[in-house]
């Protein structure tokens, strides 16, 4: 209804309420944030949601800025990097802000991920909100991939090729596609050229338009917690829920803060340590592309490692990159396998507590092997740990029927903090 | 209401996070610890001699010491600049960070014909570089960033004599090294005495028991030392002339923010005040 016709929204005249009688936004103020409740329990898990949002924005901006310097073109796209560093006014902060915003925009997420894990987030009535959520990563992975290989280093370079080459490995098609992708017969200019424009336009409006559908389908279904109950269940004489509190101001102030922790530390690597070691910016990256010089040891960056680590276990190449993909695509499906009758990890039992930790001991193990070179040892303990990721999801519709649940609780828990 | 923390036989337990934590840590005990003993094992079957452990050798730059940073433009526009670039780096910038005055850029490190805003271009046709040498000397504006500050010390120290090679020489750090060892004026001709077999050392590189000095050079080995830290010091510089005025920033920012999410915090404590 238009914002004018509700009796509890302010009474506006002059400019506002003008505004008002012609674009609601008193009332999508008073619906997506005055009135709009969320749960009080939740914990430092649920900071990384709006942290995701605020680092997008990052991007975003610093992203913009560096379009207006950077020259697309297997010719000047590596010296229009150097040219930012060096001779851009604040062009390395610029820079390094995006490159480092890459890394810690991968942090967030996959640590928001883990929440939805941690509490059940993905189970029903929030799967929609899940698939939106996997299609945000899905793009994130291709803008940052394509974005990677924008400052044409010897890296870049070589990492798409391999990259590329993965899509070489479908049958029938396989060959046809990767030389449509690449728009040349090698990665060349032409590959730099297009995914310049799919990672400054097309990814970057996919990933706004499905923020956007994922921050709408969490406003319909209200957000999970980590007790795991609704909190709609429990309402009071007003009709609001009494383990609800409003979003705005309650957790607006309570997420600036997060944002000023994250930035503190995000802030020290810019400034003191933006290569990080060279897992942010690898060294290979500060030599210009070169088709007759592969790097020592052609590794993705760290985000990708864990699929690279399960692509680099199986023999066959083939067989590998179909498990790759597949790794990525069990998260898909996660909210069918589950078929626990509780969301929280809090009354679960020993088994579901066993397998998630299992998986993220997998999942990290399998993210520092694909950084390392290959050694038999490593290969032999990428093969386990990939057994180890497949099974959480193979047999998670079984385990998760088995596992001894506690009772839920009628209402939130919630102590002071 | 239910405080999930405890349990129906009323004792604590610890929270979900707390049972992952310590199952990772546990974990990357167990494989920090089979690691550890496969690498014992691999040195003791080897057996450990004495010998120059030059893959260990470390830069230790300094990038604050401006006199070192001064130094090294000296020693680069002397030694190395008739056949390396700097390309991404202007003569102007490079004076004004390192506060060497217009004059004396003028006087001592321009080449002539250079303008101060001119880049930092070798005096030899890369051309002319690759027919000499067999490939062209490369730009070493970002050579401490692909390599590392501490492969360049390495390299600079590393040369050694070697009569199967056109330039009688050879390099520990970069084997087959098309460049000659144009530093022995300083540092003299050192030969190196290799384990027996050739054996590789740690990393694969070359293992050295010894040096044995040829023939004297112009500088001490202390001085040569210095005179090839102060050179790296200044291509670390030259790779990323913004990194000293990063991290001066980054000191007030961090300082802000600091504050910043201190307000915060007391921000979020007063509006949580009332909920219960």
């Amino acid at each position: 209804m238009g914002g004018h016709s509700d009796a509890s929204l302010p009474v506006r005249t002059g400019f506002l309420g003008w505004l008002n009688k012609r674009l609601p936004v008193d009332s999508f103020v008073k619906n997506q944030l005055t009135d709009y409740y969320a749960p009080k329990n939740f914990n430092i898990w649920y900071f990384f949601g709006s942290l995701a949002l605020f680092v997008l924005v990052m991007q975003l901006v610093s992203g913009i800025f560096l379009t207006m310097h950077y020259k697309v073109g297997e010719a000047t796209a590596f010296d229009s990097v150097e040219y930012i560093m060096r001779e851009v006014p604040y062009g390395w902060l610029l820079r390094y802000l995006h490159s480092t915003g890459a890394s810690a925009f991968f942090i967030v997420v996959y640590l928001h991920m883990f929440r939805a894990m941690l509490y059940g987030s993905y189970k029903a009535p929030r799967e929609l909100l899940w698939l939106f959520g996997m299609v945000i990563y899905l793009a994130l992975m291709a803008e940052a991939f394509m974005g990677y290989v924008l400052p044409w280093g010897n890296m870049s370079f070589w990492g798409a090729q391999v990259i590329v080459n993965l899509f070489g490995t479908i049958p029938v098609i396989g060959p046809g596609l990767v030389e449509w992708i690449r728009g040349d017969y090698g990665i060349a200019d032409a590959t730099l050229n297009r995914f310049f424009s799919l990672h400054v336009v097309a990814v970057p409006l996919i990933l706004l338009l499905m923020v956007m559908l994922h921050l709408v389908a969490l406003h319909e279904t209200g957000s999970n917690n980590p007790d795991g109950i609704e909190i709609n269940d429990n309402k009071g004489k007003d009709g609001k829920p009494l383990d609800g509190i409003p979003f705005h101001p309650y957790y607006t102030v309570k997420d600036i803060f997060g944002v000023g922790v994250f930035l503190t530390a995000f802030c020290f690597v810019v400034f003191f340590m933006p290569t990080f070691g060279g897992i942010f910016l690898e060294k290979p990256n500060f030599e210009m592309a070169n088709a007759m010089s592969t790097p020592e040891h052609i590794a993705p960056v760290w985000y990708f490692t864990p699929f690279y680590a399960i692509l680099r276990a199986v023999p066959d190449q083939q067989l590998g990159a179909l498990a790759m993909a597949l790794s990525i695509l069990c998260l898909v499906v996660l909210p069918w396998l589950d078929r626990s009758p509780v969301r929280s990890t809090r009354y679960r039992g020993w088994i579901w507590k066993l397998a998630l930790t299992l998986f993220v001991v997998s999942f990290v193990s399998l993210g520092y092997l694909g950084l390392e070179p290959p050694s038999p040892l490593y290969t032999l303990l990428a093969r386990i740990f990939s057994v180890i990721y497949f099974s959480f999801f193979v047999f998670m519709p079984l385990y998760t029927k088995l596992d001894p649940v506690k009772p839920l609780p009628a209402r939130v828990s919630y102590d002071h903090g | 209401m239910v405080d999930s923390h405890i349990s129906a036989d009323g004792l604590r337990r610890p929270s979900a996070a707390a049972v992952l934590a310590a199952a990772f840590l546990a974990f990357a005990w167990l494989g920090t610890s089979v690691a550890v003993a496969a690498e014992a094992e691999h040195a003791e079957a080897h057996g450990e001699a004495e010998h120059v452990d030059w893959q260990a050798w470390k830069a230790g730059n300094q990038i604050r010491d401006k006199a070192s940073l001064q130094r090294g433009a000296a020693n680069f526009a002397n030694y190395c600049a008739s056949c390396h670039s700097l390309k991404y780096l202007r003569y102007e910038r490079m004076a004004k960070d390192l506060q060497i005055s217009e004059e004396l850029l003028r006087k001592n490190l321009l080449p002539a014909g250079a303008k101060p805003t001119d880049y930092m271009m070798a005096h030899l046709a890369s051309a002319d570089g690759e027919a000499w040498f067999g490939r062209a000397p490369p730009d070493l504006s970002l050579i401490t960033r692909s390599k590392g500050s501490d492969y360049v010390y390495q390299f600079l120290k590393g040369f050694y004599v070697d009569d199967s090679r056109p330039t009688l020489t050879n390099n520990l750090a970069l084997p087959g090294a098309a460049m000659p060892a144009v530093l022995s004026d300083l540092e003299g001709v050192k030969a190196a005495v290799f384990s027996t077999g050739g054996e590789s050392g740690h990393g694969g590189g070359l293992r050295v028991e010894r040096f044995e000095q040829v023939a004297p050079g112009a500088l001490t080995a202390a001085q040569y030392d210095s005179f090839v830290r102060d050179t790296v010091n200044y291509l670390d510089y030259a790779g990323e002339p913004s990194q000293i005025e990063r991290s001066e920033l980054g000191i007030w920012v961090l300082l802000f923010l600091l504050v910043f999410t201190g307000l915060t915090w007391m921000l979020k404590k007063e509006y949580w005040r009332d909920v219960h």
